[in-house]
């Protein structure tokens, strides 16, 4: 049991995806300008992890070495493919903000590196621990960047249209530079910075 | 004609991938470190988008598309560039062994580029024609591979500069990568 809190908590901290191993980087920084859209793909990205972990664990013996690469490239498209197509039909507005960045998560280096490096070499169970501490690794980085990005640049912070914080004055006058592009280089640098100062994360 | 030439003036320098699509983030940061493998990085990367771009677009447009199973899409995009990686990189092996100790390493790398498929998605969806196809890959490739120069020029200079201790390597480059992004805003009005 030990182990899989292990496997759990080495997606968020030693490991977390974005903030130390700097993978995934770019849905993290182009779709967190809210947090909605930060929910959004750490949603689509829990379901192709889960499911890409599980299945390439489940047949990783009868996959031949030579060809695993572009095995796992299939399912991982596959699983894209429905997520992609769920989200169109029933969430339009959301697969809209979210955009080409859906399909790209075929090439999100995160979901081919756990499979790769994780899923193709443990059991079931281990894998599902692995994928979901990567996955909230990976949410925690994007509410985080989008937390900062949503305050900064619209002066309120709110989820699904739920409205629970509105500063005075900057609301009224935005840093506009945080939703733009440069914004998220901005966040992402500073937090970085941040967090090995305050030892969270080691240098390289 | 001056359709064309905005397509590749929007691609390359207005909506540039790295600074504003966030697209090629991963070689961006792990290949910008010298400016000649930067650019060697660059060439592979143009050359692959060229040929992904053009087979993508026939085999969207009139294949898929024609017969109605267009969501394959994303499945046959990558096994599409997947296969062209490993095309131009037996075929660069067998013919010019100088190229390919130049490239050789960053071929590999191109398939999980998003950079690449990026490219195919956003033309299939614009609705291009050919010639647009290939005149927004080749703006998407130049790009690319302007940014990841002046980029690696940057930070050889960086290496010699005194950066506070928790700012050293990836964080000040995310900050270069800001005031990069700021000076190509001014790209904007161009088209």
């Amino acid at each position: 049991m030990n182990k899989f809190v292990d496997y759990f908590r080495n997606g968020i901290m030693e490991s977390n995806p974005v903030l130390v191993l700097l993978l995934g980087l770019c849905p993290a920084l182009a779709v967190s300008t809210s947090i909605d859209n930060g929910l959004g793909m750490t949603a689509a990205v829990l379901f192709v992890l889960l499911f890409a972990n599980i299945i390439i664990s489940l047949i990783r013996d009868f996959i031949p070495a030579r060809v695993r690469i572009p095995v796992f490239i299939v399912i991982i498209a596959t699983l894209v493919t429905i997520v992609d197509l769920s989200m169109q039909a029933f969430l339009p507005d959301l697969s809209k903000s979210l955009g080409i960045y859906i399909p790209l998560i075929v090439v999100n280096c995160i979901i081919l590196g756990r499979a790769e490096a994780f899923a193709s070499k443990h059991k079931l169970t281990e894998s599902i621990a692995d994928a979901l501490g990567m996955v909230v690794g990976f949410g925690i980085a994007l509410l985080l960047i989008s937390m900062f990005r949503q305050l900064f640049g619209t002066g309120k912070l709110s989820i699904f249209g739920l409205q629970f914080l509105r500063v005075p004055g900057l609301a009224e006058n935005p840093m506009a530079i945080f939703i733009l592009p440069m914004g998220a280089f901005l966040v992402l640098g500073v937090l970085l910075a941040a967090f090995r100062y305050m030892g969270v994360v080691s240098g390289e | 004609m001056n359709n064309l030439f905005s397509i590749f003036i929007g691609m390359a320098l207005i909506n540039n991938f790295i600074l504003t699509r966030f697209l090629g983030l991963c070689p961006f940061f792990g290949v910008s470190k010298k400016l000649s493998s930067a650019v060697s990085m660059g060439v592979a990367v143009i050359l692959v988008m060229a040929g992904a771009s053009a087979i993508t677009w026939v085999l969207f447009f009139k294949v898929l598309v024609p017969f109605g199973v267009d969501y394959m899409s994303t499945v046959i995009f990558i096994l599409v560039i997947a296969s062209l990686v490993q095309i131009v990189e037996i075929s660069i092996r067998r013919t010019n062994i100088t190229l390919y100790n130049a490239l050789g390493i960053y071929l590999p790398l191109i398939t999980t580029n998003c950079a690449v498929l990026g490219v195919t998605f956003i033309n299939a969806r614009s609705d291009f024609t050919f010639v647009e196809t290939m005149a927004s890959a080749f703006g998407a490739g130049v790009g690319f591979t302007l940014v990841l120069a002046i980029m690696s020029g940057i930070r050889e200079r960086l290496e010699l500069a005194d950066i506070p201790e928790s700012f050293e390597g990836v964080p000040v480059a995310f900050l270069v990568a800001m005031m990069l992004g700021m000076a190509f805003l001014a790209f904007g009005g161009m088209v």
